[in-house]
């Protein structure tokens, strides 16, 4: 661990934290290798801390009770959206409005094999406007389906294929939801926690090779 | 896909790939066409499926560092630049000044690499012969840098977790002077061949039209998106390494089209080599690591972090338990995003078409497939 300046709560930027001013100018550094004095009670930050902006307070009039776990890391903030209200809070995220999240960068999973909700779905967004990053998350079960989110963000598509082919997270008015890097006929998703990929093929193995140990 | 018959005549599905000398790879494309001209198509992925996310959680952070190398194998500095960088901001980990610069000018040496290998096989595709000699030939001389600084050519691992393994070679600076000086000259070379040449105009000009909000809409990042006329670029907006501290422009294009995303890439590679001009000259003696334990256990967190990669924003997706494996590593890959548009792009085009577009997206299969 190293030390260094506590993370500023404001500014948008998705970067690491702030290095002590180094002058912008073109001239080489005199000592550049030499570690630039810094405050040394400041540690890094090392959890993610509560987050609150006027964005997440609008989110929560609008919604109320669909938000919950709203927290700030390394200045991404993260918030845990019920299911339900999903739709509904990615529609105003993208709208002008709700802060004009135009870009989904990112959607993706963790399994979480035991919580009683396994996955949770992750959204990664980024708005032009605020130069600014926000992370939402639901949390489902097995044996649930989450609502796609396509119509909002059209690069959706093939990210949501890519979790159901991954995780087998089932999609609800998603166009065209079937596997999309694994072959058709594959049982299984791997990136499934209990998905052992020492085991995957000793069926395959032993029905094709006729080697019992499956080796 | 449609399901008439050929007895019913003009309409026709074909298939094209997945060993095709035009798809940079094992990307097979399902055509439905009219004639010549298409009217949908499907791309089918995942030939080159390695399962990198699931390899990444049966590693120690460290040990996950080379595999990254893999996914976009022509530009694998900066996908090793990613994760190391991802894992440095979990960790809450300072780079030093000098491992920093070194990063900064091997990223945009390998930018330069990455845009020289699309211009000649784009070129190649499109039945311009000549440039691909040219710039593999230039390419060659950063991959001779890239073996002098780490010993490896494509696959480098020239990152670690905190800075970088080995400093500098004697010399390096003079090189990369030279090689910057060489270069200038070369890329106005490719212009003549190609940017006011008729044939590169007619076969560009118009073709895989892309608009701004179509681009932001299906997550395009990159040449691609700049190409359409939206001026964003990760190293100006979420300035990552000291980009903040480096003087550049982001070129744009006009009008979406091929020829547009062929004049952004070229005044990347301008850009690029001012951008290492700098870093050189800010160069000085000093460590080369961070404070870095020899395990490295993360906190209980998550991180994404993203950087501007010579296709487009790659990113890392880090989560932690606290172990010294990760949880969970997601990658955003530029490529896999960015195919999503084929479709789009080329409806209404003529099949020669699709070669060109497949070219101008500048997809590298190993990654799209990971």
């Amino acid at each position: 661990m190293v030390d260094q300046p506590k993370v500023p709560p404001s500014g948008g930027s998705g970067e690491t934290p702030a290095r002590p001013a180094e002058g912008t100018t073109a001239a080489p550094l005199p000592k550049a290798g030499a570690a630039p004095a810094k405050p040394v009670a400041s540690k890094p930050v090392l959890a993610p801390e509560p987050w609150s902006s006027p964005l997440l307070d609008e989110l929560r009039k609008r919604f109320p009770g669909a938000l919950s776990n709203a927290t700030v890391f390394r200045n991404l903030p993260a918030i845990t959206v019920a299911k339900e209200a999903l739709l509904g809070v990615c529609e105003l995220l993208r709208s002008e409005e709700g802060g004009g999240y135009a870009l989904l960068t990112d959607e993706t999973a963790v399994d979480y094999p035991n919580r009683e909700k396994r996955f949770e779905v992750i959204y990664h967004l980024y708005s032009f406007t605020r130069n600014d990053r926000l992370r939402l998350k639901v949390r489902v079960g097995e044996e649930e389906k989450v609502p796609s989110v396509v119509g909002i963000w059209p690069t959706a598509n093939w990210l949501e294929r890519e979790v159901y082919d991954m995780f087998g997270v089932q999609y609800e008015g998603h166009p065209d939801l079937k596997r999309i890097l694994l072959p058709d006929g594959w049982t299984g998703h791997p990136l499934r926690k209990d998905h052992d990929i020492l085991k995957q093929d000793v069926a395959w193995v032993q029905a094709n090779l006729g080697i019992k140990s499956g080796q | 896909m449609p399901d008439t018959t050929y007895l019913d005549a003009s309409e026709l599905v074909i298939n094209m790939g997945p060993q095709h000398p035009a798809t940079h790879g094992v990307l097979r494309v399902k055509l439905k066409l009219d004639g010549e001209k298409v009217l949908g198509s499907e791309a089918i992925i995942g030939y080159l499926h390695r399962g990198v996310e699931k390899i990444a959680e049966n590693r120690s952070y460290a040990q996950f560092v080379p595999y990254v190398d893999r996914m976009d194998y022509v530009a694998a500095v900066t996908n090793g630049m990613g994760y190391v960088e991802a894992v440095e901001k979990l960790l809450g980990v300072e780079v030093p000044p000098r491992a920093q610069y070194t990063r900064m000018i091997l990223a945009e040496l390998q930018r330069i690499a990455s845009h020289l290998l699309w211009l000649g096989t784009h070129a190649l595709d499109l039945g311009a012969m000549t440039p691909v000699f040219y710039t593999f030939r230039e390419r060659e001389e950063i991959l001779k840098i890239l073996e002098n600084y780490c010993g490896a050519r494509l696959t480098t691992h020239a990152f670690r977790i905190g800075g970088l393994q080995y400093d500098l070679y004697d010399g390096f600076e003079k090189e990369v002077l030279k090689f910057c000086d060489y270069v200038g000259p070369k890329i106005d070379e490719y212009e003549t061949l190609l940017t006011t040449n008729r044939i590169w105009l007619r076969r560009t000009k118009g073709v895989g039209v892309l608009s701004g909000e179509e681009a932001i809409a299906l997550g395009v990042t990159g040449p691609v998106l700049r190409g359409s006329g939206v001026r964003w670029d990760i190293r100006k907006v979420q300035p990552y390494e000291a980009y903040d501290k480096v003087d550049f422009i982001v070129p744009i294009g006009e009008h979406g089209d091929t020829y547009d995303r062929y004049l952004v890439r070229i005044q990347e590679m301008r850009q690029a080599v001012r951008i290492i001009r700098q870093c050189v000259e800010r160069l000085a003696p000093g460590p080369i690591m961070g404070k870095v334990g020899k395990i490295i256990k993360p906190p209980v967190a998550e991180v994404y972090h993203s950087i501007e990669a010579p296709k487009g924003e790659l990113g890392y997706f880090v989560v932690s338990d606290g172990s010294t494996h990760p949880y969970r590593v997601r990658v955003r890959p530029p490529s896999f995003v960015n195919l999503q548009a084929l479709d789009l792009m080329i409806r209404g085009h003529l099949v020669a078409d699709v070669v060109a577009v497949i070219g101008t997206l500048d997809i590298v299969l190993g990654e799209v497939d990971r």
